[in-house]
This record gives structure tokens, C-alpha cells and sequence, in this order.
């Protein structure tokens, strides 16, 4: 479930809020609210879109968790999943890196 | 022949609601709606996409990847890829549908390729378009249905559909939860491409496919087919939403104390998981997965691994324990039945795309999840979008239809009582999860949880929401508990094992049931033999 937005990274951008398929995030007049934790299918799609690699969603789909930001800051764990992606300047060469291909089949 | 000038019209409407004009709505923004938001724009028509979540981001495709079920146009291999899924699906495919759908989805692809989505290249250069990566898939979707010139709602459910006087659908309405408040699209057609239904089991991005889009048909009059074929699960860790069964080929499976579970596997061995986990824990390993296998995957994949990577676990030499989340009808077979090469339903004006339509016609009466899928999407999206355009040109002007609001369950209350989404949301889910219920299927036990469900039916057939907040929540819930009825009415009804649908009672195929299974209806559930005949379907209309 989706756990944090990390107020220091947060711009108020809002993409979150857009994008969350299931609606788990009200607007504010500052950082975006977690109002509905309870409806997040735990999809990673908002850290997905995060710009500024502000969100954490743990990967445990049926309860909260207690997460420690500044450990998951210092470990780079927030963003990860967008690097992998190839959705980061720096990782754009892993967009076509799909090897699927070579699983098919087995 | 894009049309991006001849965009759906605004109207004014009453204070608190957005209305438009428009040819063609499409309900639903996974691949099967914006296919055939972006087919239907092609087709001259003036199109409303209206999707529940964000289009883009909702879905079971867009959280995962998919396989594709794209084969080069060579004899052989087409020949290949029909015949190895026929004796699977219990031979209720259709060959000339298989063949359809397979240039179809060829053509798609390709199409993908010039729009400049990011396919791989094998070691000899060729261009590899067999998958697809969930959310670089859609957020290309996105930005071509844009370009189409649709115009796009997001957070914007719909809860009924609109028809006129003659029963012809005329559009639909529903709410913008973000906006608060309500919209209507006056449509000449109207395409269903909401999904298939999940029970909110958290399988991997299918939160949003609670069979709404089912419900709003059926009380237009739509009918279903295929709904016994809904017993699909997925592999997940215990604690996680990813499921992505396919990686499970390189596990073993073990229990409690480490011995190996005879016989458990991903493949033709998933019913013995499904026993194991009734007696308690069991583990997975993927121990078989060499360390280039390891590499594809990472690559392939990347959030298989989130859930291993955040939780300190080494999927390769550590064991985890794992889970069978229920799929339904999103990697089962059934949907809406399907009555032409259009993809029209047996409702005029109404369309069915993608996981809410029948899978039938390619996958029989097995799971079509991934490849099947995926590829059924592109194709049936494109041929729903241009069905329905050309329903709506031959209609021509609808200047002063009246139109009427199909919706019963959830929005209205006829007997003062409110009915309680979230306590018949787990009601539900209580006779659709266990697997002695779903996935091992027996006539009394069926029978007793048709009962119950049935009972749950009649008590929240006549109420409404209990306010505008829990609106969208009663209308799923009761969805849910209507698509819980056909499938289990259907699995009845077959008394045989075929495809997906085992019966502990009928353990064999018998061909005395080597026919389709129709049903429909709310406060009476019915179903009907259907016999296989592929003449039955007309000519491609394209």
C-alpha cells in the first residue's frame, strides 16, 4: 500500500492525484493527502509517476506498514521502481531492454 | 481519416452535471477502449472515452506486461499457434475468429511500432513484438487516443446506460468522483470495454474490474457466455498484489517444514497449490532460473521484484510464501456475448471490447490471461470502435430522442433500505474466493452458494446507496454479486470438466456439453445451451 509522500521531495504537482487508479489521493492546498489507503491495490503506478521520486508504496497489499523515510531515502529505494523502468533520464536505455521474448515458452 | 476537428460536442446541462453530444462513447480506458476510442475516431466518429480510474493508468494491463499473441503471417506458425490452444480450450474456439485475430492483432502491433512504442531487438536485429510493458503500453495509448481527437474523462464511472424509447442504447451516465459531481454523454453508441470482474482480490492492477460494465449492459438486456470459465487464480507472494504466474515456471514449490509439494507447479499443477494452501503455508523458490534467466527476468519484469527487493528477500535462493489470488473473469473466458464480426452485443447500439467481452470465440474455454487476452483486446477494440461508428452514421440525426435511464440495484431505493456496499462487497467475496467453491466446483456446494448469493440479491435489488459517497461503491458491489450469480448459474450448468471448469462431481469432458453456455438476467438468473456453429457469425463487415 501506498505509505509515504515524502513532504521535502513533494511539488504539489498533483500527478498523483490524476493517476492513482483508484482514487486513494485528495488535492490540498499543499502536499496531496493519502485519504483512502484502504482502496490502494498496491500497483506502484503513482511512485511510477512521481517526477521527483517523492512516493513509497510498500509492497505489502493488505496492511499498512510503518516505513522509515530517511532509510528508504538513503538506500534509494524511492524512485527505484521508475529507474528500472527506464523512465529516468539516466535509465531511458532500459525502455526497450524487454526480454520477455527469451522467457516465453518455457 | 482522422477527424481531430469533429470533437464531442459540449452541452449545457443541468447545474452540477457535464453533458456532451457525441457519436460514439467508450466506456473504459484500458487497451480494448482506447482501441476503440482510437478505431471509432478513425471512423469518422465524434467520441467520449469515460473511465473510471485514470485512462492509462487503470487496468489489469497497464500495473503488469503482457504477452502478445503475435505470430508472423507464416502458415505454419498461424496453422501452429490456433491448433496448440484447442485441445486447452475443450475445442470451443472458432477457427475463423482465431485467424481474424491474429492478423488483426498483427496489424495493431505494427501500428504500435510506427506510433514509436519502444519494442526490443533480438540478437539478430529483428524486432521482438510478442510483449508488451504495462505502463509504457498505456501512456502511449493515452496520448494517441488524444491525438485522435477523443475527448477523455478521467475518474469518471459510469453508472447506467441511456436508451431510447425502442430499447436502442443512447449513452450513459455516471459520476466524476474527483469533480463531484455527475455527467451524461448522449450517444449513438456505446462500446463496453470496463474489463472483467476481480472481486477486488488485489490481483495486480484489477482493483477497478468489478464487473460494472456487465451490470449496466445486463440491465439493458444484454446477454453473457462462457461465465463457468472464471476460475482463474494467480500466483502472488502472501503478502503481495504482483502476480505474474509466468516466473513461477523456474519455482518449486515446498511446505511448512521444506518438502517438496508433489506435483505443484504454475502449469497443470496450480489445483495442487490450490490444495496445499487449504492445509496451510505454502513456499515457493525459484531456484530453477539460471543466472541469465535471472537477468531477462530482472529486465523484463521489474516489479516482480519490488515486493522481494522491499522486503529483503532473494526470490532465487530463499523461499517465500506465497498465495492464489482469485482473476475471475479477467483471465477467464466469459463476457458479454458477442452476436457479430462488429462486436455488437445482443443490444442494439451496444458494443463489447476486450476482458468484458467473450474470449470464447479464441480461447474456448481456457484462461485466455496474457497473450490471448492482450491480442483480443487490439482486435475486438478495433472492431467494436468501428462497429459502432458506423451504427452511429447509419442512424443519422438524433435530434429530439428521448432518452432513459436503464439503472436498478444501488441507485434507487424501492424499499427504504440502504444497502451496505463494503459488508456485500465481503459477502461476496466469500462465496466467489474459497476454492473449494470456485476452484474445485461440485453441484451442492454450488447450489448452497447460489442460494446465499441469490438471497444477497433480493435484499439489495430493491435499495439504494446509503449516500452519494458510497454511490460508485454499491453500484460495484452489486455488480460483483451479479457476476458472481451467472458464472456460478453457468458452472452449474455445465456438468462436465472442460477447459478451466473442473467439477469434482463430473471429472471428465463429456460431449454431450460440447456447446457454449448462455446467460443473463438479474432478479432471475437463466442460462441456455448454445450450439457451436461459426456460420452463426456473418461475414466480416471491414
Amino acid at each position: 500500500m501506498i505509505e509515504i509522500i515524502d513532504a521535502e521531495r513533494c511539488t504539489s504537482c498533483e500527478i498523483c492525484v490524476s493517476v492513482c487508479p483508484t482514487n486513494v489521493f485528495d488535492k490540498t492546498d499543499g502536499i496531496p493527502r493519502i485519504a483512502r489507503q484502504g482502496d490502494c491495490q498496491t500497483c506502484f503506478l503513482c511512485e511510477l509517476y512521481c517526477p521527483e521520486d517523492a512516493l513509497f508504496v510498500s509492497p505489502f497489499a493488505d496492511a499498512p506498514q510503518e516505513v522509515d523515510v530517511a532509510a528508504l531515502k538513503e538506500a534509494a529505494v524511492l524512485g527505484s521502481y521508475r529507474r528500472a523502468v527506464g523512465w529516468t533520464d539516466e535509465s531511458r536505455h532500459l525502455r526497450d531492454a524487454d526480454r520477455s521474448y527469451r522467457l516465453f515458452g518455457h | 481519416m482522422t477527424n481531430p476537428s469533429g470533437r464531442a460536442e459540449k452541452l449545457s446541462g443541468s447545474a452540477g452535471s457535464l453533458v456532451f453530444g457525441a457519436d460514439v462513447l467508450v466506456l473504459g480506458g484500458g487497451p480494448a477502449g482506447t482501441w476503440a476510442a482510437i478505431s471509432a475516431a478513425e471512423h469518422g466518429a465524434r467520441v467520449v472515452l469515460a473511465d473510471k480510474g485514470f485512462c492509462g493508468t487503470s487496468g489489469a494491463t497497464a500495473a503488469a506486461g503482457t504477452g502478445v499473441w503475435y505470430v508472423d503471417p507464416d502458415p505454419e506458425r498461424r496453422e501452429a499457434a490456433m491448433a496448440g490452444r484447442e485441445k486447452l480450450g475443450g475445442h470451443l474456439q472458432d477457427r475463423r475468429w482465431m485467424t481474424r485475430v491474429l492478423d488483426r492483432t498483427y496489424a495493431q502491433s505494427n501500428r504500435l511500432a510506427d506510433w514509436g512504442y519502444p519494442y526490443p531487438a533480438d540478437e539478430d536485429g529483428k524486432s521482438q513484438r510478442n510483449s508488451l510493458q504495462g505502463p509504457e503500453y498505456m501512456r502511449l495509448m493515452r496520448k494517441r487516443t488524444k491525438q485522435s481527437g477523443v475527448t477523455i474523462l478521467d475518474h469518471a464511472p459510469a453508472l447506467e446506460l441511456l436508451v431510447d424509447g425502442s430499447g436502442v442504447v443512447a449513452g450513459a451516465a455516471g459520476l466524476r468522483r474527483q469533480k463531484g459531481d455527475r455527467w451524461a454523454v448522449n450517444a449513438k453508441a456505446v462500446v463496453i470495454a470496463t474489463g472483467g470482474c476481480a472481486f477486488l482480490s488485489k490481483t495486480l492492477g484489477s482493483n477497478v474490474l468489478t464487473g460494472d460494465g456487465y451490470l449496466l449492459a445486463a440491465e439493458a438486456g444484454a446477454e453473457f457466455t462462457s461465465m463457468e470459465f472464471s476460475n482463474a487464480y494467480a500466483i502472488s507472494p502472501a503478502f503481495g498484489s504482483v502476480t505474474k504466474t509466468l516466473f513461477y515456471s523456474w519455482a518449486s514449490f515446498t511446505d511448512e517444514q521444506g518438502s517438496v509439494i508433489p506435483g505443484a507447479s504454475s502449469k497443470g499443477g496450480r489445483s495442487v497449490i490450490a490444495r496445499a494452501l487449504r492445509k496451510g503455508s505454502v513456499y515457493a523458490q525459484l531456484e530453477e532460473a539460471d543466472a541469465e534467466t535471472q537477468r531477462h527476468m530482472r529486465v523484463s519484469q521489474p516489479n516482480f521484484f519490488l515486493p522481494f527487493d522491499r522486503t529483503g528477500i532473494d526470490p532465487f535462493t530463499q523461499r517465500f510464501p506465497i498465495t492464489l489470488r482469485l482473476e475471475g473473469t479477467v483471465r477467464g473466458t466469459g463476457g458479454l456475448r458477442i452476436i457479430d464480426d462488429s462486436c455488437a452485443t445482443t443490444v442494439p447500439g451496444l458494443y463489447a471490447a476486450g476482458d468484458a467481452a467473450t474470449r470464447e470465440l479464441i480461447c474456448g474455454g481456457f484462461t485466455g490471461g496474457g497473450s490471448h487476452n492482450a491480442a483480443w483486446a487490439m482486435s475486438s477494440g478495433y472492431w467494436a470502435g468501428q462497429g459502432a461508428a458506423e451504427f452511429a452514421y447509419q442512424l443519422g440525426s438524433t435530434n429530439g430522442r428521448q432518452a432513459f435511464r436503464r439503472g436498478t440495484v444501488g441507485l434507487h431505493s424501492r424499499n427504504g433500505r440502504q444497502l451496505q456496499p463494503d459488508v456485500l462487497t465481503r459477502n461476496v467475496q466469500d462465496e466467489v474466493f474459497p476454492y473449494e467453491l470456485n476452484y474445485f466446483r461440485e453441484a451442492g456446494r454450488l447450489g448452497e452458494s447460489l442460494r446465499r448469493l441469490d438471497g444477497l440479491w433480493s435484499n439489495a435489488s430493491k435499495a439504494g446507496p446509503s449516500d452519494e459517497q458510497h454511490l460508485l461503491r454499491a453500484r460495484e458491489a452489486a455488480a460483483m454479486l451479479a457476476t458472481a450469480r451467472w458464472m456460478y448459474r453457468s458452472a452449474l450448468a455445465r456438468q462436465e470438466s472442460r477447459g478451466m471448469h473442473r467439477r469434482d462431481d463430473y471429472p471428465e469432458q463429456d460431449d454431450r456439453y460440447l456447446h457454449l453456455v448462455t446467460t443473463g438476467g438479474l432478479d432471475e438468473v437463466w442460462t441456455s445451451a448454445r450450439p457451436l456453429v461459426s456460420a452463426q457469425y456473418s461475414e466480416a463487415a471491414e
